[in-house]
């Protein structure tokens, strides 16, 4: 085996529950984002662009989907002789079988995976995060402070910053103490989670930490600390630049958002940094006699013969005549009946609305039985849900994915409501 | 259809698609949006099941070099079999310059040698059509024939470009029994489509025969001589199917990827059209944009009017553009105030501000790649 100077680990093992019924079947890095892609693929794509063609994928969560959306690794030229994507999901041992138990064990038990390749660094990851970011100048900023490890961090909003693991760092840069959600942050350098760790000195610390009972196994948590009392040499390298955790059904719908500015921050038409993901086999997309486009971002094998406005279409979206869609997000092959009026509105994949539906108006009350995770006036609908006719639906409203018509107790369903499947929102 | 192997051919010079054709095979002529003419043979091909194709490849072929690549997009970069493109060589024996259809398979005779599928379907890679051969098979076998063509009745094409067929008329069992080459004249409205399926080993024999004789065409040095002699029959098709022998049928067929039907057949009948993909974003349109009866593909950019046309890959529109009854090519850009009709432009063009241009239907105007105006 060749060696390797730098490997990549991305964890991708969250479930992401605060993106609700987004994330009911598939895991966080799987969902779709912006028109084609999903949220892993920037992580992945960040690392071929770096020039890091070895990345291990560590999975837990329903697994399925982003199994199939790897591969092997075509869309980001890693199929490789040599390393290129390794998927890493929990496995039986001899003695005991055991799930991931934390960041840090997860890549505690793939050790032998990354000595495979016996790297001088190694970058962890996760794959929940949209931005584009250049590791391999992180690398070289690690290499120049001779560090141990190095965080990637920005700056956020003093307002903000106790929602973030915040890097206290001296001027040159050198991290002297990190505090997780502080109550009363010291700086607005945030983590990103993104990490470059010298791999001895990490492989030191996670069998250390394995024998630790007490310990959550978890980077922010226990390595980083434990780095840090120990008197090692950690950096924090700053990055400017778009970078969104969309963690939460309102982030992930701004994020979405973002994109349909005049020029947006994130630049997606950038020939020298693109985005990977595996292309649909669809043909371009087409707009009715009767159609209308604006402020919107549309994908192949879409045919549009309503009216779009504000919103990012996947692929294969096929709008009927008179439909009209404002500010919503709709996924890949769903459909939309004539006459319907959709707003402020997450559509999963191959979603079916039937004729002159009406969805997201009404007042902002928050989702009765999941507030804090539909408040912010956005109505989910999970994948494969069937929407009839002439179905009047209001804010922060949840349909179960795979609903079928007949599982709707009303032709109104108001804001706050559920629609789940055994009927539990009734 | 694994006991069928493949051979597209990319024919001859076509001067009548002018400037389109200049630098590219007519095979490699960008189509729909985002697709290249031959991909619709190729996909037809691995949709059939077939997956040892040979592409074989005279004028202009670095373009269709360029797209086809390994024949990764078309799942042919296999370890067995796969795709192989044969451009001309020069070797001992071979003067270089294919002068033929049959000369151009005859000068690559050791790849139909060494191959073992017993059946060989040979299809011209410059017409658009969604087709499973395997149907195809199924009648030469229930024909107990020794070669079957495809043919369609093409009287919706104008009569004036039927010139540039080969029309035929069958008898009612279906066997073929007069074939005319492009003649000026034709006595039918049917009309081969240019896929022919036979034996392996009876295409050998044919070939050898007629490169024994210093003939060079398959259509007319063996089929027409051979209509009394083999059993040769017509395997009807009646979906849509168009070929590229004018920039007007050229200009007809885009417009026609406007209509629903036509697309449904094609994109979402019997398989799906496979190309090469270049991994742009989604298209984005911004406020001014207003776009009608238009086929936009990824990666454009759109701030102005755009009507009854087609936008391939990565088009830029800025603002207070008219774009009425066009086809633009990739990564083609018009600049602010650009009011363009019946105009093709190539790709890589860019308009400058202001710039107008009108074309007919009859005679649409042609800017050619990577022109600046």
């Amino acid at each position: 085996m060749q060696k390797k100077e730098i490997i990549a680990l991305l964890l991708a093992g969250g479930q992401g529950s605060r993106l609700g019924i987004l994330t009911k079947n598939i895991a966080k890095p799987a969902v779709s984002y912006g028109g084609k892609y999903r949220i892993i693929d920037f992580s992945l794509s960040n690392c071929i662009n770096s020039d890091i063609d070895t990345v291990g994928v560590l999975t837990q969560y329903q697994p399925l989907e982003l199994n199939a959306h790897i591969g092997i690794g075509k869309p980001w030229d890693m199929d490789r002789i040599d390393g290129g994507v390794t998927i890493l999901s929990p496995y039986l041992k001899s003695e005991m079988g055991e799930w991931y138990k934390g960041t840090a064990n997860a890549v505690f038990q793939n050790i032998h995976y990354v000595d495979k390749h016996s790297p001088k660094y190694v970058v962890i990851l996760s794959g929940d995060h949209i931005y584009k970011m250049d590791y391999s100048k992180m690398l070289d900023f690690h290499k120049a402070n001779n560090a141990d490890a190095t965080i990637s961090v920005i700056n956020v909003p003093i307002e903000d910053a106790s929602r973030y693991g915040i890097m206290n760092t001296y001027e040159n840069g050198r991290i002297y103490e990190f505090e997780e959600k502080p109550a009363h942050p010291k700086s607005t350098l945030a983590s990103m989670g993104v990490y470059i760790f010298t791999w001895e000195v990490l492989k030191d610390y996670l069998i250390r930490d394995d024998q630790n009972p007490q310990s959550d196994h978890d980077f922010g948590k226990n390595i980083i600390p434990m780095m840090l009392n120990e008197g090692r040499s950690m950096w924090a390298y700053r990055f400017n630049g778009y970078w969104r955790d969309v963690g939460t059904i309102q982030a992930y719908w701004e994020s979405n958002m973002d994109l349909i500015a005049r020029v947006p921050e994130l630049n997606l038409f950038d020939p020298a940094w693109k985005i990977f993901t595996p292309n649909p086999v669809k043909p371009a997309h087409y707009i009715g006699p009767e159609g209308s486009i604006k402020r919107a971002i549309v994908s192949e094998g879409c045919m549009i013969y309503g009216k779009v406005k504000n919103s990012v279409i996947f692929p294969g979206v096929y709008i009927s005549e008179g439909a009209v869609i404002e500010d919503s997000i709709i996924m890949s092959d769903s459909y939309v009946g004539r006459d319907t009026y959709i707003s402020h509105s997450i559509l999963g994949e191959n979603v079916k609305v039937g004729n002159r539906v009406k969805m997201g108006l009404g007042e902002n009350i928050p989702n009765e039985l999941k507030p804090s995770i539909y408040c912010s006036g956005i109505t989910v609908v999970g994948d494969k849900a069937c929407i009839p006719d002439d179905c009047v639906i209001g804010k922060n409203v949840v349909i179960d994915v795979g609903i079928t018509e007949d599982e709707f107790y009303s032709l109104n369903i108001e804001s706050g409501k559920s629609v789940l499947k055994g009927g539990e929102g009734e | 259809m694994k006991s069928t192997m493949g051979i597209i051919l990319t024919g001859g010079k076509n001067n009548r698609l002018k400037e389109l054709a200049e630098t590219r095979s007519s095979t490699a002529v960008p189509v729909a949006g985002k697709y290249r003419m031959i991909d619709f043979a190729l996909s037809n091909m691995v949709n059939s099941g077939i997956t040892n194709v040979g592409v074989l490849t005279q004028y202009s072929f670095r373009s269709l070099m360029d797209h086809l690549g390994s024949g990764k997009e078309w799942d042919l970069d296999r370890r067995n079999d796969g795709l192989f493109i044969f451009p001309p060589s020069l070797t001992g024996e071979n003067s270089g310059w294919y002068q033929g259809s049959a000369d151009a398979m005859f000068h690559n005779i050791t790849f139909l040698k060494r191959s073992f599928e017993e059946y060989v379907v040979i299809a011209m890679g410059n017409c658009v059509y969604n087709m499973r051969f395997d149907g195809m098979l199924d009648y030469h076998l229930q024909k107990n024939a020794d070669i079957t063509i495809a043919y369609r009745d093409m009287s919706d094409f104008p009569p004036e470009e039927l010139v540039y067929m080969g029309s035929l008329n069958v008898d009612e069992d279906g066997r073929i029994i007069d074939f005319q080459e492009k003649h000026n004249d034709p006595k039918y409205v049917t009309c081969s489509m240019g896929i022919y399926l036979l034996r392996r080993e009876l295409l050998i024999e044919l070939l050898d025969e007629c490169a024994s004789h210093g003939k060079y065409d398959f259509v007319k040095d063996i089929l027409i001589k051979k209509l009394e002699t083999l059993k040769i029959y017509g395997y009807k098709f009646n979906g849509y199917w168009r070929n590229i022998s004018t920039i007007n049928a050229y200009y007809r067929l885009n417009m026609e990827m406007l209509k629903p039907e036509v697309r449904k057949e094609l994109f979402e009948g019997e398989g799906k059209i496979y190309t090469k993909v270049k991994d742009e974003a989604p298209a984005k349109y911004n406020e001014e944009a207003e776009v009608t009866n238009s086929i936009v593909g990824d990666g454009c950019i759109i701030e102005g009017k755009v009507e009854n046309s087609v936008l391939f890959r990565g088009v830029t529109i800025k603002k207070g553009v008219h774009v009425k009854n066009c086809i633009i090519m990739q990564g083609t850009v018009l600049n602010e105030d650009v009011k363009i009709e019946h105009t093709i432009l190539d790709k890589g063009v860019v308009l400058s501000r202001g710039i107008h241009l009108k074309g007919t239907e009859k005679f649409p105007i042609i800017v050619a790649k990577n022109v600046t105006v």
